[in-house]
Protein backbone atom coordinates (compact mmCIF):
# COMPACT_ATOMS: atom_id res chain seq x y z
CA UNK A 1 0.00 0.00 0.00
CA UNK A 2 1.72 3.44 -1.18
CA UNK A 3 1.68 6.01 1.48
CA UNK A 4 -0.85 8.91 1.75
CA UNK A 5 1.34 11.68 1.88
CA UNK A 6 5.10 11.26 0.82
CA UNK A 7 7.44 13.88 0.40
CA UNK A 8 11.28 13.27 -0.33
CA UNK A 9 14.13 15.99 -0.26
CA UNK A 10 11.96 19.12 -0.65
CA UNK A 11 13.33 22.24 -1.43
CA UNK A 12 11.43 25.46 -1.77
CA UNK A 13 12.24 28.57 -2.51
CA UNK A 14 10.61 32.46 -2.26
CA UNK A 15 11.80 35.35 -4.21
CA UNK A 16 13.65 36.07 -7.45
CA UNK A 17 17.43 35.46 -8.38
CA UNK A 18 19.25 37.51 -6.07
CA UNK A 19 16.71 38.20 -2.88
CA UNK A 20 16.10 34.07 -2.61
CA UNK A 21 15.38 32.40 0.40
CA UNK A 22 14.89 29.20 1.32
CA UNK A 23 11.88 28.43 3.32
CA UNK A 24 12.68 24.62 3.16
CA UNK A 25 15.60 22.72 3.01
CA UNK A 26 15.72 19.03 2.74
CA UNK A 27 12.96 18.23 4.05
CA UNK A 28 11.36 14.34 3.75
CA UNK A 29 8.36 12.98 5.24
CA UNK A 30 5.62 10.40 4.95
CA UNK A 31 2.14 9.81 6.26
CA UNK A 32 0.42 6.77 6.30
CA UNK A 33 -3.25 6.13 4.82
CA UNK A 34 -6.07 7.36 7.94
CA UNK A 35 -2.83 8.43 10.02
CA UNK A 36 -2.69 11.82 11.53
CA UNK A 37 0.88 13.44 11.23
CA UNK A 38 1.78 17.19 12.84
CA UNK A 39 4.08 19.38 12.09
CA UNK A 40 5.67 21.90 14.85
CA UNK A 41 8.28 24.37 15.28
CA UNK A 42 8.60 28.10 15.70
CA UNK A 43 6.92 30.91 12.88
CA UNK A 44 9.18 31.14 9.90
CA UNK A 45 10.58 27.33 10.14
CA UNK A 46 8.93 26.76 7.49
CA UNK A 47 5.97 24.45 8.56
CA UNK A 48 2.86 26.25 6.73
CA UNK A 49 5.49 26.35 3.49
CA UNK A 50 4.96 22.91 3.33
CA UNK A 51 1.62 22.53 3.22
CA UNK A 52 1.40 25.65 0.38
CA UNK A 53 4.15 23.65 -1.66
CA UNK A 54 1.76 20.41 -1.58
CA UNK A 55 -1.55 22.31 -2.46
CA UNK A 56 0.72 24.15 -5.26
CA UNK A 57 0.63 27.67 -3.71
CA UNK A 58 4.53 28.10 -3.46
CA UNK A 59 5.68 27.41 -7.03
CA UNK A 60 9.34 27.04 -6.87
CA UNK A 61 9.92 23.66 -5.26
CA UNK A 62 12.62 20.93 -6.49
CA UNK A 63 12.17 17.41 -5.25
CA UNK A 64 9.47 14.72 -5.12
CA UNK A 65 6.32 14.47 -3.37
CA UNK A 66 3.63 12.21 -4.21
CA UNK A 67 0.20 11.80 -3.31
CA UNK A 68 -1.33 7.97 -3.22
CA UNK A 69 1.51 6.97 -5.00
CA UNK A 70 1.23 9.69 -7.51
CA UNK A 71 3.95 11.60 -8.21
CA UNK A 72 3.07 15.73 -7.65
CA UNK A 73 4.22 18.01 -10.89
CA UNK A 74 4.41 21.40 -11.68
CA UNK A 75 0.54 21.79 -12.81
CA UNK A 76 -2.17 19.76 -10.26
CA UNK A 77 -4.84 18.52 -11.93
CA UNK A 78 -8.40 17.81 -10.80
CA UNK A 79 -8.24 14.73 -9.25
CA UNK A 80 -5.51 16.12 -6.81
CA UNK A 81 -7.93 18.58 -5.63
CA UNK A 82 -10.76 16.24 -5.59
CA UNK A 83 -8.09 13.81 -3.14
CA UNK A 84 -6.32 16.96 -1.18
CA UNK A 85 -8.14 19.42 0.48
CA UNK A 86 -6.58 22.72 2.93
CA UNK A 87 -8.15 24.55 5.87
CA UNK A 88 -6.43 28.02 5.92
CA UNK A 89 -5.92 29.45 9.35
CA UNK A 90 -8.02 32.55 9.99
CA UNK A 91 -11.59 31.83 9.69
CA UNK A 92 -12.23 35.90 9.44
CA UNK A 93 -9.79 36.23 6.24
CA UNK A 94 -10.26 32.58 4.37
CA UNK A 95 -14.18 33.14 3.77
CA UNK A 96 -15.27 36.09 1.38
CA UNK A 97 -17.00 38.77 3.08
CA UNK A 98 -19.96 39.73 0.52
CA UNK A 99 -20.97 35.33 0.12
CA UNK A 100 -23.39 33.41 2.06
CA UNK A 101 -22.66 29.98 3.51
CA UNK A 102 -24.72 28.97 0.37
CA UNK A 103 -22.50 30.60 -2.01
CA UNK A 104 -19.19 29.72 -0.57
CA UNK A 105 -20.85 25.86 -0.58
CA UNK A 106 -22.64 25.84 -3.71
CA UNK A 107 -19.83 27.09 -5.89
CA UNK A 108 -17.28 24.97 -4.42
CA UNK A 109 -19.81 21.91 -5.35
CA UNK A 110 -20.15 23.33 -8.29
CA UNK A 111 -17.04 23.01 -9.14
CA UNK A 112 -15.93 19.82 -8.42
CA UNK A 113 -18.79 19.10 -10.72
CA UNK A 114 -21.44 17.90 -8.29
CA UNK A 115 -25.06 17.51 -9.64
CA UNK A 116 -27.17 17.58 -5.99
CA UNK A 117 -25.58 20.43 -4.53
CA UNK A 118 -29.04 21.35 -3.05
CA UNK A 119 -28.92 17.73 -0.51
CA UNK A 120 -24.94 18.27 -0.34
CA UNK A 121 -24.58 21.64 0.77
CA UNK A 122 -27.00 20.66 3.69
CA UNK A 123 -25.39 17.45 3.95
CA UNK A 124 -22.24 19.43 4.86
CA UNK A 125 -23.74 21.52 7.36
CA UNK A 126 -24.94 19.07 9.17
CA UNK A 127 -21.48 17.03 8.84
CA UNK A 128 -19.73 20.34 10.52
CA UNK A 129 -22.42 20.58 13.52
CA UNK A 130 -24.13 23.72 11.67
CA UNK A 131 -27.47 22.50 10.64
CA UNK A 132 -29.42 23.97 7.79
CA UNK A 133 -30.50 27.20 9.71
CA UNK A 134 -27.00 28.70 8.59
CA UNK A 135 -27.35 27.99 5.06
CA UNK A 136 -28.24 31.73 4.10
CA UNK A 137 -26.17 33.57 6.60
CA UNK A 138 -22.93 35.76 5.65
CA UNK A 139 -19.58 35.47 7.16
CA UNK A 140 -20.28 38.66 9.76
CA UNK A 141 -22.79 36.53 10.73
CA UNK A 142 -20.84 34.02 12.13
CA UNK A 143 -19.03 33.23 15.18
CA UNK A 144 -14.96 32.66 14.57
CA UNK A 145 -15.22 28.86 15.69
CA UNK A 146 -18.63 28.81 13.00
CA UNK A 147 -16.61 30.17 10.50
CA UNK A 148 -14.17 27.75 10.71
CA UNK A 149 -16.49 25.14 10.55
CA UNK A 150 -17.83 26.69 7.29
CA UNK A 151 -13.93 26.50 6.23
CA UNK A 152 -13.92 22.91 7.31
CA UNK A 153 -17.11 21.70 5.02
CA UNK A 154 -16.06 23.74 2.08
CA UNK A 155 -12.89 21.59 2.00
CA UNK A 156 -14.76 18.85 2.77
CA UNK A 157 -17.25 19.42 -0.49
CA UNK A 158 -14.71 17.81 -2.53
CA UNK A 159 -14.92 14.41 -0.47
CA UNK A 160 -11.21 15.09 -0.10
CA UNK A 161 -8.93 11.56 1.71
CA UNK A 162 -6.49 14.31 2.82
CA UNK A 163 -6.90 17.00 4.68
CA UNK A 164 -3.89 20.00 5.13
CA UNK A 165 -4.67 21.94 8.18
CA UNK A 166 -2.58 25.01 8.65
CA UNK A 167 -3.29 26.14 12.37
CA UNK A 168 -7.02 25.27 12.29
CA UNK A 169 -7.75 26.48 15.62
CA UNK A 170 -5.03 29.55 16.62
CA UNK A 171 -7.24 31.88 15.53
CA UNK A 172 -9.78 30.45 18.34
CA UNK A 173 -10.74 30.34 21.99
CA UNK A 174 -9.66 27.53 24.11
CA UNK A 175 -13.43 26.46 24.52
CA UNK A 176 -13.87 26.64 20.59
CA UNK A 177 -11.09 24.93 20.42
CA UNK A 178 -12.18 21.86 21.84
CA UNK A 179 -15.39 21.97 20.01
CA UNK A 180 -12.90 22.35 16.45
CA UNK A 181 -10.34 19.48 17.10
CA UNK A 182 -13.14 17.18 18.48
CA UNK A 183 -15.31 18.11 15.18
CA UNK A 184 -11.84 17.07 13.38
CA UNK A 185 -11.48 13.89 15.23
CA UNK A 186 -14.86 12.91 14.37
CA UNK A 187 -14.79 13.85 10.75
CA UNK A 188 -11.01 11.87 10.60
CA UNK A 189 -13.11 8.55 11.88
CA UNK A 190 -16.28 9.01 10.02
CA UNK A 191 -14.43 9.47 6.46
CA UNK A 192 -11.52 7.53 6.86
CA UNK A 193 -9.25 10.86 6.38
CA UNK A 194 -5.93 11.66 6.52
CA UNK A 195 -4.55 14.81 8.73
CA UNK A 196 -1.09 16.68 7.86
CA UNK A 197 -1.50 19.98 10.44
CA UNK A 198 0.58 22.31 11.30
CA UNK A 199 0.55 23.94 14.59
CA UNK A 200 2.87 26.02 16.90
CA UNK A 201 1.01 24.51 20.11
CA UNK A 202 2.74 21.00 21.12
CA UNK A 203 -0.08 20.22 22.92
CA UNK A 204 -2.28 20.19 20.15
CA UNK A 205 -0.71 18.08 17.78
CA UNK A 206 0.37 15.95 20.70
CA UNK A 207 -3.76 15.60 21.00
CA UNK A 208 -4.31 15.06 17.31
CA UNK A 209 -1.56 13.53 15.88
CA UNK A 210 0.24 10.16 15.97
CA UNK A 211 3.33 11.43 14.68
CA UNK A 212 5.11 14.74 13.99
CA UNK A 213 8.00 16.42 12.79
CA UNK A 214 10.03 19.15 14.87
CA UNK A 215 11.39 21.44 12.63
CA UNK A 216 13.42 24.84 13.05
CA UNK A 217 14.95 27.00 10.11
CA UNK A 218 13.07 25.23 6.97
CA UNK A 219 14.85 22.00 8.43
CA UNK A 220 13.64 19.33 9.51
CA UNK A 221 15.45 18.41 12.76
CA UNK A 222 13.52 15.13 13.60
CA UNK A 223 10.32 13.12 13.52
CA UNK A 224 9.20 12.00 16.14
CA UNK A 225 6.20 9.65 18.01
CA UNK A 226 3.87 11.91 19.89
CA UNK A 227 4.00 8.77 22.36
CA UNK A 228 8.13 9.33 22.61
CA UNK A 229 6.94 13.75 22.67
CA UNK A 230 5.16 12.87 25.75
CA UNK A 231 7.61 10.51 27.71
CA UNK A 232 10.07 13.38 26.64
CA UNK A 233 12.18 10.80 24.52
CA UNK A 234 13.86 13.24 22.15
CA UNK A 235 16.85 12.40 20.12
CA UNK A 236 17.33 16.73 19.04
CA UNK A 237 17.90 19.05 21.73
CA UNK A 238 15.90 21.66 19.85
CA UNK A 239 12.80 19.16 20.74
CA UNK A 240 13.47 19.01 24.19
CA UNK A 241 13.76 22.97 24.21
CA UNK A 242 10.39 23.36 22.62
CA UNK A 243 9.16 21.02 25.38
CA UNK A 244 11.14 22.76 28.18
CA UNK A 245 9.33 26.30 26.72
CA UNK A 246 5.47 25.00 26.10
CA UNK A 247 5.54 23.55 29.95
CA UNK A 248 7.55 26.56 31.56
CA UNK A 249 6.61 29.71 29.59
CA UNK A 250 7.95 32.03 32.68
CA UNK A 251 11.60 31.71 32.03
CA UNK B 1 -1.02 45.72 50.75
CA UNK B 2 -1.06 49.01 49.22
CA UNK B 3 -3.55 49.96 46.99
CA UNK B 4 -2.90 51.70 44.03
CA UNK B 5 -5.75 51.34 41.51
CA UNK B 6 -9.53 51.36 42.49
CA UNK B 7 -12.34 50.77 40.28
CA UNK B 8 -15.45 50.31 41.47
CA UNK B 9 -18.90 49.43 39.20
CA UNK B 10 -17.35 49.61 35.92
CA UNK B 11 -19.22 50.06 32.71
CA UNK B 12 -18.33 49.96 29.31
CA UNK B 13 -21.38 50.79 26.61
CA UNK B 14 -21.53 50.88 22.61
CA UNK B 15 -25.36 52.40 21.38
CA UNK B 16 -26.24 49.82 18.43
CA UNK B 17 -28.96 50.02 16.49
CA UNK B 18 -30.15 47.39 17.85
CA UNK B 19 -29.96 48.78 21.34
CA UNK B 20 -27.23 49.64 23.67
CA UNK B 21 -24.85 46.82 24.35
CA UNK B 22 -23.35 46.14 27.74
CA UNK B 23 -19.42 45.14 26.90
CA UNK B 24 -18.73 45.35 30.25
CA UNK B 25 -21.19 45.21 33.05
CA UNK B 26 -20.55 46.25 36.52
CA UNK B 27 -16.86 45.00 37.76
CA UNK B 28 -15.12 46.19 40.64
CA UNK B 29 -11.23 45.21 41.83
CA UNK B 30 -7.94 47.08 42.91
CA UNK B 31 -4.77 46.47 42.00
CA UNK B 32 -1.70 46.70 44.67
CA UNK B 33 1.95 45.89 43.77
CA UNK B 34 1.00 42.58 42.34
CA UNK B 35 0.60 40.78 39.34
CA UNK B 36 -3.19 40.82 38.44
CA UNK B 37 -4.25 38.64 35.69
CA UNK B 38 -7.42 39.18 33.52
CA UNK B 39 -8.44 36.33 31.91
CA UNK B 40 -11.76 35.25 29.73
CA UNK B 41 -12.61 34.60 26.12
CA UNK B 42 -12.86 37.01 23.48
CA UNK B 43 -15.62 39.08 23.76
CA UNK B 44 -15.49 39.03 27.67
CA UNK B 45 -14.74 42.55 28.05
CA UNK B 46 -10.93 41.94 29.13
CA UNK B 47 -9.58 44.25 27.26
CA UNK B 48 -11.91 47.22 27.13
CA UNK B 49 -11.34 46.68 31.52
CA UNK B 50 -7.87 47.73 30.62
CA UNK B 51 -8.20 50.80 27.83
CA UNK B 52 -11.22 51.90 30.18
CA UNK B 53 -8.45 52.39 33.17
CA UNK B 54 -6.59 54.87 30.35
CA UNK B 55 -10.22 56.31 29.31
CA UNK B 56 -9.08 54.84 25.56
CA UNK B 57 -12.57 54.33 25.24
CA UNK B 58 -14.03 56.54 22.43
CA UNK B 59 -17.24 58.08 21.14
CA UNK B 60 -19.64 56.55 20.61
CA UNK B 61 -18.32 54.12 23.39
CA UNK B 62 -19.34 55.37 26.88
CA UNK B 63 -17.67 54.16 29.98
CA UNK B 64 -19.22 55.05 33.82
CA UNK B 65 -17.95 53.82 37.08
CA UNK B 66 -18.44 54.72 40.91
CA UNK B 67 -15.02 55.67 40.42
CA UNK B 68 -11.20 54.37 38.59
CA UNK B 69 -9.19 55.89 41.52
CA UNK B 70 -5.49 55.97 41.20
CA UNK B 71 -3.87 56.79 44.54
CA UNK B 72 -7.25 58.56 45.79
CA UNK B 73 -7.56 60.50 42.84
CA UNK B 74 -10.34 59.92 40.11
CA UNK B 75 -9.23 59.71 36.83
CA UNK B 76 -12.50 59.87 35.39
CA UNK B 77 -12.45 63.59 36.67
CA UNK B 78 -9.43 64.84 35.06
CA UNK B 79 -9.94 66.72 31.92
CA UNK B 80 -7.93 65.36 28.83
CA UNK B 81 -4.69 67.24 29.17
CA UNK B 82 -4.59 65.66 32.78
CA UNK B 83 -5.14 61.95 31.12
CA UNK B 84 -2.34 62.50 28.85
CA UNK B 85 0.02 63.15 32.35
CA UNK B 86 -1.39 60.13 33.45
CA UNK B 87 -0.97 57.74 30.21
CA UNK B 88 3.10 56.84 30.08
CA UNK B 89 4.20 58.68 33.48
CA UNK B 90 1.51 56.71 35.92
CA UNK B 91 -0.07 54.17 33.91
CA UNK B 92 1.12 52.41 30.43
CA UNK B 93 0.11 49.75 28.49
CA UNK B 94 1.67 47.12 26.57
CA UNK B 95 -0.52 45.82 23.32
CA UNK B 96 -1.08 42.59 21.52
CA UNK B 97 0.72 43.33 18.48
CA UNK B 98 4.06 44.91 18.25
CA UNK B 99 3.34 45.80 14.51
CA UNK B 100 0.58 47.70 14.84
CA UNK B 101 1.45 49.59 18.01
CA UNK B 102 4.85 50.76 16.89
CA UNK B 103 5.21 53.98 14.81
CA UNK B 104 6.45 52.25 11.41
CA UNK B 105 8.10 55.61 10.07
CA UNK B 106 9.90 56.58 13.10
CA UNK B 107 13.09 54.61 14.02
CA UNK B 108 13.16 52.91 17.30
CA UNK B 109 15.62 55.45 19.17
CA UNK B 110 13.30 58.31 18.05
CA UNK B 111 10.45 56.48 19.37
CA UNK B 112 11.65 55.84 22.34
CA UNK B 113 13.55 58.91 23.30
CA UNK B 114 10.40 60.49 22.46
CA UNK B 115 8.29 58.76 25.09
CA UNK B 116 11.17 59.90 27.28
CA UNK B 117 11.35 63.48 26.78
CA UNK B 118 6.96 63.85 26.85
CA UNK B 119 7.23 62.82 30.23
CA UNK B 120 10.88 64.30 31.89
CA UNK B 121 13.06 67.12 31.19
CA UNK B 122 15.84 65.48 29.93
CA UNK B 123 18.27 66.89 26.92
CA UNK B 124 18.69 64.85 24.15
CA UNK B 125 21.98 63.31 24.45
CA UNK B 126 20.75 62.33 28.18
CA UNK B 127 17.44 60.76 26.49
CA UNK B 128 19.61 58.49 24.05
CA UNK B 129 21.63 57.33 26.52
CA UNK B 130 19.08 56.67 29.00
CA UNK B 131 16.70 54.64 25.95
CA UNK B 132 20.39 52.25 24.76
CA UNK B 133 20.27 51.41 28.78
CA UNK B 134 16.35 50.81 28.36
CA UNK B 135 17.19 48.57 25.90
CA UNK B 136 19.99 46.73 27.17
CA UNK B 137 17.28 46.07 30.15
CA UNK B 138 15.26 44.63 27.70
CA UNK B 139 17.78 42.01 26.82
CA UNK B 140 18.76 43.84 23.36
CA UNK B 141 22.01 42.97 22.99
CA UNK B 142 23.22 45.89 20.09
CA UNK B 143 21.06 48.35 21.26
CA UNK B 144 22.93 51.08 19.30
CA UNK B 145 21.89 49.49 16.13
CA UNK B 146 18.50 48.41 16.88
CA UNK B 147 18.10 52.05 18.08
CA UNK B 148 18.23 53.15 14.28
CA UNK B 149 16.29 50.75 12.72
CA UNK B 150 12.68 51.09 11.69
CA UNK B 151 10.17 48.82 13.85
CA UNK B 152 9.40 46.60 10.04
CA UNK B 153 13.55 45.52 10.71
CA UNK B 154 12.98 43.94 14.55
CA UNK B 155 11.40 40.82 14.64
CA UNK B 156 8.09 39.73 16.20
CA UNK B 157 9.71 39.13 19.87
CA UNK B 158 12.42 42.25 19.66
CA UNK B 159 9.57 44.28 18.78
CA UNK B 160 7.37 43.69 21.83
CA UNK B 161 10.57 44.05 23.71
CA UNK B 162 10.67 46.99 22.75
CA UNK B 163 7.25 48.27 23.04
CA UNK B 164 7.83 46.94 27.20
CA UNK B 165 11.04 49.31 27.07
CA UNK B 166 9.04 52.55 25.55
CA UNK B 167 6.19 51.97 27.91
CA UNK B 168 8.99 51.56 31.15
CA UNK B 169 11.36 54.09 30.31
CA UNK B 170 9.00 57.16 31.78
CA UNK B 171 8.50 54.87 34.96
CA UNK B 172 5.26 54.48 35.51
CA UNK B 173 3.76 52.75 38.94
CA UNK B 174 0.95 50.53 37.00
CA UNK B 175 1.56 48.63 33.77
CA UNK B 176 -1.15 47.40 31.60
CA UNK B 177 -0.17 44.85 29.49
CA UNK B 178 -3.33 43.33 26.62
CA UNK B 179 -2.08 40.05 25.47
CA UNK B 180 1.36 41.16 25.49
CA UNK B 181 2.70 37.70 24.03
CA UNK B 182 -0.31 36.10 22.38
CA UNK B 183 1.74 37.29 18.75
CA UNK B 184 5.02 35.39 19.94
CA UNK B 185 6.47 32.38 19.72
CA UNK B 186 6.47 30.13 22.73
CA UNK B 187 10.14 30.18 22.95
CA UNK B 188 10.47 33.75 22.55
CA UNK B 189 7.36 34.08 24.61
CA UNK B 190 9.28 32.97 27.99
CA UNK B 191 11.75 35.83 27.23
CA UNK B 192 9.46 38.67 26.76
CA UNK B 193 7.46 37.36 30.22
CA UNK B 194 10.74 37.49 32.14
CA UNK B 195 11.99 40.27 31.14
CA UNK B 196 8.71 42.16 32.07
CA UNK B 197 8.57 40.35 35.56
CA UNK B 198 12.05 41.16 36.88
CA UNK B 199 11.28 45.14 35.72
CA UNK B 200 8.12 44.72 36.98
CA UNK B 201 9.71 43.54 40.52
CA UNK B 202 12.40 45.61 40.49
CA UNK B 203 10.24 48.60 40.23
CA UNK B 204 7.57 47.78 42.53
CA UNK B 205 5.31 47.97 39.98
CA UNK B 206 1.62 46.88 39.70
CA UNK B 207 1.14 44.72 36.56
CA UNK B 208 -2.40 44.00 34.92
CA UNK B 209 -2.06 41.07 32.69
CA UNK B 210 -4.75 40.68 30.39
CA UNK B 211 -4.79 37.12 28.53
CA UNK B 212 -6.73 34.19 27.05
CA UNK B 213 -4.57 31.79 28.09
CA UNK B 214 -5.22 30.39 31.76
CA UNK B 215 -2.16 28.16 31.83
CA UNK B 216 0.48 31.11 31.11
CA UNK B 217 -1.58 33.32 33.55
CA UNK B 218 -1.60 30.75 36.25
CA UNK B 219 2.20 30.62 35.74
CA UNK B 220 2.61 34.35 35.79
CA UNK B 221 0.43 36.42 37.92
CA UNK B 222 -0.33 36.04 41.56
CA UNK B 223 -4.17 36.39 41.22
CA UNK B 224 -6.80 35.73 38.41
CA UNK B 225 -9.40 37.80 37.72
CA UNK B 226 -11.76 35.51 35.50
CA UNK B 227 -14.49 37.32 33.63
CA UNK B 228 -17.61 35.70 31.60
CA UNK B 229 -20.00 38.05 29.53
CA UNK B 230 -18.85 41.39 30.81
CA UNK B 231 -18.59 40.33 34.51
CA UNK B 232 -16.30 38.86 36.91
CA UNK B 233 -17.21 35.56 37.90
CA UNK B 234 -14.62 34.51 39.92
CA UNK B 235 -11.13 35.27 41.76
CA UNK B 236 -8.54 33.59 42.94
CA UNK B 237 -4.86 32.93 43.50
CA UNK B 238 -2.87 32.30 40.65
CA UNK B 239 -1.56 29.20 41.92
CA UNK B 240 -4.63 27.85 42.74
CA UNK B 241 -5.86 28.19 39.58
CA UNK B 242 -6.21 24.19 38.76
CA UNK B 243 -8.88 24.25 42.06
CA UNK B 244 -11.04 26.58 40.76
CA UNK B 245 -14.69 26.26 41.52
CA UNK B 246 -16.70 28.35 39.11
CA UNK B 247 -18.07 25.83 36.40
CA UNK B 248 -17.19 28.14 33.65
CA UNK B 249 -13.54 28.54 34.59
CA UNK B 250 -13.65 24.51 34.77
CA UNK B 251 -14.93 24.49 31.37
CA UNK B 252 -11.96 26.47 30.06
CA UNK B 253 -9.44 24.39 31.91
CA UNK B 254 -10.90 21.46 30.97
CA UNK B 255 -11.35 21.93 27.10
CA UNK B 256 -7.54 22.64 26.62
CA UNK B 257 -5.93 19.43 24.99
CA UNK B 258 -2.62 18.50 28.02
CA UNK B 259 0.49 17.16 27.14
CA UNK B 260 0.72 15.06 30.01
CA UNK B 261 -2.65 14.02 30.38
CA UNK B 262 -4.03 12.58 26.93
CA UNK B 263 -7.37 11.34 26.58
CA UNK B 264 -9.87 10.69 23.54
CA UNK B 265 -12.31 13.54 23.48
CA UNK B 266 -11.84 17.51 24.30
CA UNK B 267 -14.60 18.52 27.33
CA UNK B 268 -16.57 21.21 25.62
CA UNK B 269 -17.83 23.88 27.27
CA UNK B 270 -21.63 23.89 28.28
CA UNK B 271 -22.46 27.35 28.73
CA UNK B 272 -25.19 28.24 31.49
CA UNK B 273 -27.11 31.15 30.99
CA UNK B 274 -27.40 31.93 34.91
CA UNK B 275 -23.49 32.40 34.49
CA UNK B 276 -24.74 35.88 32.41
CA UNK B 277 -27.14 37.16 35.25
CA UNK B 278 -25.19 36.60 38.27
CA UNK B 279 -23.36 39.68 39.77
CA UNK B 280 -20.28 40.36 39.67
CA UNK B 281 -17.62 38.87 42.20
CA UNK B 282 -15.85 41.77 43.75
CA UNK B 283 -12.17 41.28 43.62
CA UNK B 284 -10.83 44.04 45.96
CA UNK B 285 -7.74 43.47 47.97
Amino acid sequence: MSDAISIQNLNVWFGEHNDLFQAVKNASLTVAKGASFGLVGESGSGKSTILRALTGLAPQWEGQMSINGTDLTEKRDKQFYKTVQMVFQDPYASLHPRQSVDQVLSETLHLHGFQDIDNRVNKLLDDVGLGPAFRFRYPHQLSGGQRQRIAIARALAAEPKILLLDEPTSALDVSVQAEILNLLCDLRAEHGLTYLMVSHDLAVVAHMCERAAVMRNGEIVEIIEVADMRAGKTTHDYTAQLLHASANRVG
Amino acid sequence: MTTLLDVDNLWVRFPSRTGVFDAVRGISFSLGRERLGIVGESGSGKSLTGRAILRLIRSPGIVEAGHINLHGDNLLAKSEAEMRKVRGEKISMVMQDPKFSLNPVMTVGDQIIEAYRLHAKASKAEAYKKSVEMLKAVSIRDAERVMKAYPHEMSGGMGQRIMIAMMLIPNPEILIADEPTSALDVSVQGQVLSIMDKLVKERGMGLIFISHDLNLVSQFCDRVLIMYAGRIVEVCDAAKLHEAKHPYTRGLLGSLPRFDEPRDRLQVLTRDPAWREAPSVEARL
